[in-house]
């Protein structure tokens, strides 16, 4: 950082968000997720002549009728929704709980869904409910119902202590996997292959109608966690900063938890429990444009898009022509990333929260 | 350090009246409901020397049905432009008290006045442009400049859209507060790097540039060194001269209080246990009583301020 002279600082040189860089950064992590987008788009290998890596005709884009209109569009789409749905809650619920190691599942919400898929599974539910959008359904509520559960464990009168709210959810999340492993313990052998392959997560087999029912809420969910940016950086400092400042902390807890929870459950509903993602991409945003929300939640939102369907065009491809679960893919690359973000801070003397 | 704490002139900010007639006039929905809520703004000018700004009438407080009561009874009337220390032993619920002065909570029983409204009622964001409070503890949870830190206390004077951005007199407001607490040249430093005095000092300039007529203030000289410590209570003497700010002070610095504060307030056991000019205040045997211990108190040859020495 170069000294600046308190003239200049006077003067307007205060260092603080400018709307050229705002504009800037945003742009650059639409690029990656448009760049991103396209590759999904395009990569295609060629099952016939030994599985080579070929580029799609994109004129089959626009033919309604084309495998790649039909299977692979919705497949991009759904996956940047996912991506994005992901990277802003893991986001939010990092700020509302004043705590980098917060992700998206932290409050067990994964652990929930997936006890209600399996259950979903086990029942043989998923192909009477709406097609094949059943055992998304049940995971679902499962989301939802633990979400209301943790809620009401961790409340004190209107206020929502983040260290209660946290073990709440990790209570629910342990007893969850429990009563999963129950039920995957007490499952034939073809329903625990689903199970397990439900909880790695996959982008595979999303079509349109199941796109177009999620894509409102999550595309609403967005919008307001964007809205809720300057009350995530006052929150960042606690409830009582946040309230000195002019923000009602327990409205905006609220609010930011309620959004994020659906957005998670919208995204475990359509592509199951995808890992790394949220809780990742706003680590990684944050240390390229700064811990200010209002162009971190942006920025993150895009970056989890591009991450999200970069990975899945990995599992695509890598060992084509059959697939890895995208849920391994971002793992395994996410993990040695994140390692790599932590021991870069770690000695410049800088770890997260400190 | 002289120059940087030394008086600027900035336009006073005078709150006038609100035509509280207005919400019974038959409006649309939209302005009835901002009229509704502004007939809670001052009354009165934020210059205004000696109105109440705060007033607490037989306030109680517990922190749940079952918990040990930690206020009992408080009367206390506050006036416009009083620079007001409040000290008292561990436990005594200064905190506390500060916290229901800036409705961070509501008294169990007894009623909470302040500007002129329930502080724990009137909606956050018209709150925070009259009244700023600032804990004793302040922990980011990411890594923030400082100058992001500061501005913060210029969020409930953006524009009510939630995506607005700083503008250039937030910019100024904020540079000029930066400058009075002599951390100007620490901008650019991520807050969470800087030392504990360093970070009260910046807390203390966004608390400045929230412009607000209250500040309270929660052991804000706790970590500062004593020229630091000295120059803090200046800027809240500066503060209360230019623009009639009330500074409602938590300290354990019985000397820097009695030296700079209008007025002392002792708290003990959930009462205030004496109340007036510091010197009086320090030499009551209530102050013995409450901490405990003994006080010699005594008046410098030179200035004929006076001092407290415990034991």
């Amino acid at each position: 950082m170069e000294r600046a002279s308190p003239a200049a600082l006077r003067s307007g040189g205060l260092p603080h968000l400018r709307r050229g860089r705002l504009a800037a950064s945003v742009a650059l992590f639409g690029l990656a997720a448009a760049v991103a987008m396209a590759l999904a788009l395009l990569l295609d290998f060629d099952v016939g002549r030994g599985s080579r890596l070929r580029l799609t005709h994109l004129g089959d884009l626009l033919d309604p009728t084309t495998t790649l209109f039909q299977f692979r569009l919705p497949r991009v789409l759904g996956g940047a929704l996912v991506g994005a749905a992901l990277a802003a809650a893991g986001g939010a619920f990092q700020a509302a709980l004043r705590n980098p190691l917060a992700e998206p599942y932290a409050l067990g919400v994964s652990s929930g869904a997936s006890l209600a898929a399996f259950i979903a599974i086990e029942l043989g539910v998923d192909q009477t409910l709406l097609g094949q959008s059943g055992v998304g359904l049940a995971a679902l509520a499962g989301a939802a119902a633990t979400v209301f559960v943790v809620w009401r464990l961790a409340r004190v009168g209107s206020e929502l202590p983040p260290a209660t709210l946290l073990l709440a959810g990790i209570t629910i999340a342990l007893f969850c996997s429990a009563a999963s492993m129950l039920v995957q313990y007490m499952a034939g052998f073809g329903e625990t292959q689903r199970m397990m392959r439900w909880l790695m997560g996959g982008l595979d087999g999303l079509l349109f109608p199941a796109l177009g029912r999620a894509a409102p809420a999550v595309a609403i969910g967005l919008v307001v966690l964007l809205g809720l940016a300057r009350d995530l950086n006052a929150l960042s400092a606690g409830g009582d900063a946040a309230a000195s400042v002019g923000v009602a902390p327990a409205r905006a807890t609220a609010l930011a938890f309620a959004t994020a929870s659906l957005l998670v459950g919208a995204a475990i509903a359509l592509a199951g429990p995808i890992g790394f993602v949220g809780l990742l991409v706003p680590h990684a945003t944050r240390a390229l444009v700064g811990p200010d929300h209002r162009v971190l939640m942006p920025c993150a939102m895009l970056g989890g898009a591009a991450l999200l369907v970069l990975c899945d065009t990995v599992s695509r491809v890598a060992l084509a022509p059959s697939e890895l679960p995208v849920g391994v893919v971002t793992a395994l690359l996410g993990g040695p990333f994140f390692l790599y973000l932590l021991l870069r801070e770690k000695t410049r003397g800088r770890l997260w929260g400190g | 350090m002289a120059s940087a704490m030394e008086l600027t002139c900035l336009p006073v900010v005078v709150v006038t009246r609100r035509d509280v007639s207005a919400a019974a006039a038959p409006l649309g929905a939209g302005p009835r409901r901002l009229a509704a809520r502004a007939a809670w703004i001052a009354p009165y000018g934020s210059s205004v020397y000696g109105r109440p700004v705060i007033e607490l009438r037989q306030v109680g407080f517990r922190y749940g049905p079952a918990a040990p009561s930690v206020l009992d009874g408080v009367e206390l009337v506050v006036g416009g432009g009083e620079l007001v220390c409040l000290v008292g032993p561990n436990g005594a619920g200064k905190s506390t008290l500060l916290r229901l002065c800036g409705g961070l909570i509501a008294p169990t029983s007894g009623s909470v006045r302040v500007l002129d409204c329930d502080p724990a009622r009137v909606p956050r964001r018209a709150l925070a442009r009259r009244l700023s409070y600032t804990p004793q503890g302040y922990r980011l949870a990411f890594p923030y400049l400082v100058s992001e830190v500061v501005l913060m206390g210029r969020y409930a004077h953006h524009r009510a859209s939630p995506f607005a951005l700083e503008r250039d007199a937030d910019l100024a407001a904020a540079a000029e507060a930066m400058e009075r607490c002599d951390v100007l040249q620490l901008a650019g430093r991520r807050f969470d790097e800087l030392s504990g005095g360093e970070q009260r000092r910046v807390l203390l300039a966004q608390a400045f540039c929230q412009g607000a007529e209250l500040l309270l203030l929660d052991e804000p000289t706790a970590s500062l060194d004593p020229a630091h410590s000295l120059a803090l209570f200046a800027a809240l003497a500066a503060e209360r001269d230019r623009r009639g700010a009330t500074a409602l002070v938590v300290t354990h610095d019985l000397n820097l209080a009695a030296r700079t504060a209008d007025r002392l307030i002792l708290l003990g056991g959930g009462r205030i246990a004496a109340d007036g000019p510091p010197v009086e205040v320090l030499r009551s045997p209530a102050t013995a009583a409450a901490f405990a211990v003994a006080m010699h108190v005594g008046t410098l040859p030179g200035s004929g301020a006076p001092f407290a020495v415990p034991g």
